[in-house]
């Protein structure tokens, strides 16, 4: 066992904040490559006409995913010293729906509204601006949503662990997934391709 | 194919394939997980920054809210001094650096045809708020949770995963005249 590094104190706090404006640098580098500075590319995933979020967003996961499943097989990574988040289920699902609806009408995520400020777009200055207005509303409402927010504690629970199968099995089921979804968003696009082309027609 | 009215003399190169794209993000994410221990995130910087003003204004209102006092820790270290505000800045100068190599930092709206300006900046700025709202109930955004927790096969990341493209399909058509 030898990572993940910051955990076994290879280096301290003041390094951290340097690795993460590195990290940060790569994340925003490839979030601009991928075209998601531009609202208009990440919106078309809802109206099927540009399957890229979906396309970008799984295969990172699955990247992700099979690279630090391997790297704790051989031992390397301790997988009990990586963070998760634990899972409050109810407030997260509220919040996943809210959150997709303003991913619709603002244009970009929180890590995409960096980037298409970044690269000069305004809408992305202005979705930050009602991003923060959004974080103070809710501050300051907190006391009034505080109950809800700590229901259906589940702890810190992996699918593996919630549905008992081995994790290198649901690692693959993630992967399966994934081609499926790829292959239906190839075919899907191109499906809508031709439509759009007929209505032009 | 590109729809920006550009300024710059250059025409912005196009943009990687999909999954091309995704391996590079998903190095980065592996990356996190083998240096740090931890993710990626975005909207827990925004939270640093708003609690660190709202204590600089009122520091008693801010330190008896428990949203603004997780973030504002024991009060022994600055809040900005995080791990993700720090990420965040990054975020702006890694996205800055791929966009003026390819050409495509473009002053610039990012809208359909069918809507004007002033409206488009309207629905970017409800968008932003609405995303808070949910990113903060759901203690992450799209980076922290789908992206993150999706990759440790978290649980509650896959669900809240499910239940953002469940929202933004639902709401799609409502505001379609904005994209398309």
């Amino acid at each position: 066992m030898n990572a993940p590094w910051y955990k076994y104190g290879l280096f301290n706090d003041e390094i951290s904040l340097v690795v993460a404006v590195l990290i940060g640098i790569g994340f925003g580098f490839f979030l601009e490559r991928a075209g998601f500075g531009s609202g208009r590319k990440l919106a078309a995933q809802f109206y099927f006409t540009d399957m890229t979020v979906l396309k970008v967003m799984f295969t990172a996961i699955v990247t992700a995913m099979v690279g630090l499943y391997y790297l704790s097989v051989i031992g390397y990574v301790d997988l009990s010293l990586v963070y998760i988040n634990p899972t409050y289920l109810l407030p997260q699902i509220v919040g996943g729906l809210i959150l997709g609806v303003g991913f619709v009408v603002g244009g970009y995520c929180p890590g995409t509204s960096c980037v298409s400020a970044a690269t000069g777009r305004y809408d992305g200055w202005v979705y930050l601006l009602g991003f923060v207005a959004g974080i103070l509303f809710f501050g300051e409402l907190f006391p009034l949503v505080e109950k809800f927010y700590v229901t259906t504690d589940m702890g810190k629970v992996t699918l593996p662990q919630l549905l008992n199968l081995p994790y290198g099995l649901m690692v693959f089921l993630v992967c399966a997934m994934a081609i499926g979804a790829f292959a239906a968003a190839e075919w899907g696009e191109k499906k809508m391709a031709a439509k759009n082309q007929g209505e032009i027609k | 194919m590109s729809s920006s009215q550009t300024s710059d003399p250059f025409t912005p190169k196009p943009y990687w394939n999909p999954y091309l794209s995704g391996i590079g993000l998903g190095l980065v994410l592996l990356a996190a997980f083998v240096i740090m221990g931890r993710g990626l995130g975005a909207s827990g910087a925004f939270s640093s920054a708003v609690a660190f003003v709202v204590e600089k204004i009122a520091p008693s209102h801010a330190h008896s809210n428990s949203f603004y006092a997780e973030y504002l820790g024991d009060g022994s270290t600055n809040p900005l001094k995080d791990w993700l505000v720090f990420e965040v800045i990054g975020v702006f100068i890694g996205g800055f650096i791929s966009g003026k190599l390819a050409h495509r930092v473009v002053r610039s709206v990012e809208k359909g045809p069918r809507i004007s300006t002033r409206k488009r900046l309207f629905f970017a700025f409800v968008g932003g708020g609405l995303m808070a709202i949910g990113a903060k109930l759901a203690r992450g955004c799209t980076s922290g949770q789908a992206l993150t927790g999706g990759a440790l096969l978290n649980f509650g990341s896959w669900a809240f995963m499910m239940s953002v493209f469940a929202g933004g399909y639902a709401m799609a058509y409502l505001v379609r005249r904005q994209w398309t």
